[in-house]
Order: structure tokens, then sequence, then C-alpha cells
């Protein structure tokens, strides 16, 4: 439990931001090379780092370096956390709607038997 | 057979806002009173299973609700509703908060801002909630307070939300 707060540290900072999340989307499709990553946002390649950077202290990435080449690739665990809070979320919000509808079915039938 | 009434929920991760839109079979006034009478509210407010109770209630600017979310085995969740502006049968604003029984809040976790609003659709009447938290770190704190056992292993959404990344 603890481990799992600690790694879900940085996930809301990181996806803030259109490139990060950009980059987040293209490795859903699988890994790619920091090179592939970088190459249509137009970014000096420091710049772009820097996301990359942000994305991995977020634990939504890892990276790996072999030969010259470092290649990333998502961390799936760590973004369905945030997405499963959204979930329980619009759950509870869509029982407390029926209870609600509930409750003004009967407060009508109240209203017309007055 | 009952007509679907509109619901959306729409997460804004840039912002930090959770934005909720349904609509109810019922005029503006009576959604109104459900929303802002606690005998109203302790009938509709917890979802299932849990129940709503309340403790103090003082609808009116400056004014704030204590209620508790119950579970079936009578552990309790509290929380404190301050009510910033209303107009009724318009528009409400509120802070809503972690506290304990006494209405204490808990100073360790933020507190979100409702803004909800009242309005006619034909025969319905549409109310938009939107929940606010002032910052990315602020969401991610009630989002870990509330996370539970087992969640890493839950991975069936993924999909769905990398759809909506791209």
């Amino acid at each position: 439990m603890e481990n799992y707060s600690i790694a879900l540290n940085g996930v809301f900072h990181a996806l803030a931001d259109p490139t990060r999340r950009s980059v987040i989307a293209r490795l859903g499709r699988g890994p790619a090379s920091i090179k592939e990553l970088a190459a249509p946002f137009g970014l000096g390649l420091p710049s772009f780092l820097k996301h990359i950077k942000v994305l991995e202290n977020s634990g939504l990435i890892a990276s790996e370096k072999v030969g010259r080449v470092r290649t990333c690739k998502l961390q799936r665990g760590n973004l369905a956390a945030a997405e499963k809070w959204f979930d329980e979320q619009r759950v509870a919000w869509e029982s407390r709607y029926e209870n609600l509808d509930q409750l003004l079915t009967h407060l009508k039938g109240e209203q017309d038997e007055s | 057979m009952k007509a679907e009434l509109q619901f959306d929920f729409l997460v804004n991760k840039e912002k930090n806002t959770i934005t909720i839109k349904r609509a109810f079979a019922a005029k503006r006034q009576l959604v109104w009173d459900c929303y802002t009478k606690s005998e109203l509210l302790d009938r509709w407010f917890a979802p299932k299973p849990l129940i709503t109770k309340t403790s103090f209630m003082d609808f009116r600017e400056g004014g704030h609700w204590l209620y508790a979310m119950v579970e079936p085995g009578g552990q309790e969740y509290w929380g404190r509703m301050d009510y910033q502006t209303i107009r009724p049968i318009d528009h409400y604003t509120s802070l809503d908060g972690f506290c304990d029984n006494t209405g204490a809040l808990n100073p360790a976790l933020p507190r979100s801002q409702w803004s909800v609003t009242f309005s006619d659709a034909e025969t319905h009447t549409l109310v938009e909630t939107v929940v606010s938290y002032a910052s990315a770190e602020a969401l991610q704190q009630v989002i870990q307070m509330g996370l539970k056992e087992g969640l890493a292993s839950t991975l069936e959404r993924l999909d769905e939300l990398l759809l909506t990344l791209n």
C-alpha cells in the first residue's frame, strides 16, 4: 500500500502537459527510442529529455539503454491506478443519482396525493 | 420502460476538475430542495450501500453541512460542506472536505470546490456539478487516500484511457 502511494507520486503532474501526454499515447502503441519519441515535437533534445525525466520520476514510463540507444516503455500499472480512482468516482455519482431519481419519484407521488 | 436520463462524467486532467451532468425527471424547485435540505440529502447523497447521516445543517452563505456516509458495518466517513455562495434555485458553490465527527477539518487533506448549477431542460431539470481541486498535487493526495488494496492489478480500462490521450 505504501509502495503504491509512492509509485503514484507525480502522475498528475506528468499528465498535465500536452507533450508528455503525447509521449504516453505513443508508448501505448509499444516501446520507442528517445529519438523516435522526440521527432514529432521539434524540441531540442535537452528540453525533451526533461519531459522524459518527469515521466520516469512519476513511474509512468521506464527506460533502458542498450548500446547507444535509450528505449522507453509504458509502466501500465501506475497509469491504471489514477484512472481506477476516476472510475470509482463515476460509479459513486451514478449510484447517488439513482438514489435521487427514486427520491424524486417518491416526493412527486406525495405532492400528487396532497 | 423508463427513458434513459442524460449522464455525463468528464475528467479534465489539466484543470484538475471533474464535471458531472445529469438530468432529472422533476421540477427544478424539487431537485434544489433535495440538494439543500438535510432531511432530503440524508435520503440520497451517499452511494449505495452507504447511507447518509446529518449531524448539523445550516444552508446559508457561510454556513455548513456536517454529515457522515456510513457503511453497512457501521464505519463512518465524515465530511463537511461549507457553503460559499447561494442563488436559489439556480446555483451554489461550496467547499467539501474530510473531517471528524465534530466537524474539525483534517488539515492533511485538501478540499474540493463544488460549483453546482440547476437549469430547466424541457420537461427535465439539468444539474451540472464541477468538482475542482486546487492543484494536481491536491488531487493526487485525495486519490492516494482513496486507493484500496489490489488496485495495481486493475488494468482493464487502460486502453480506453490511452485512446483519450491521443
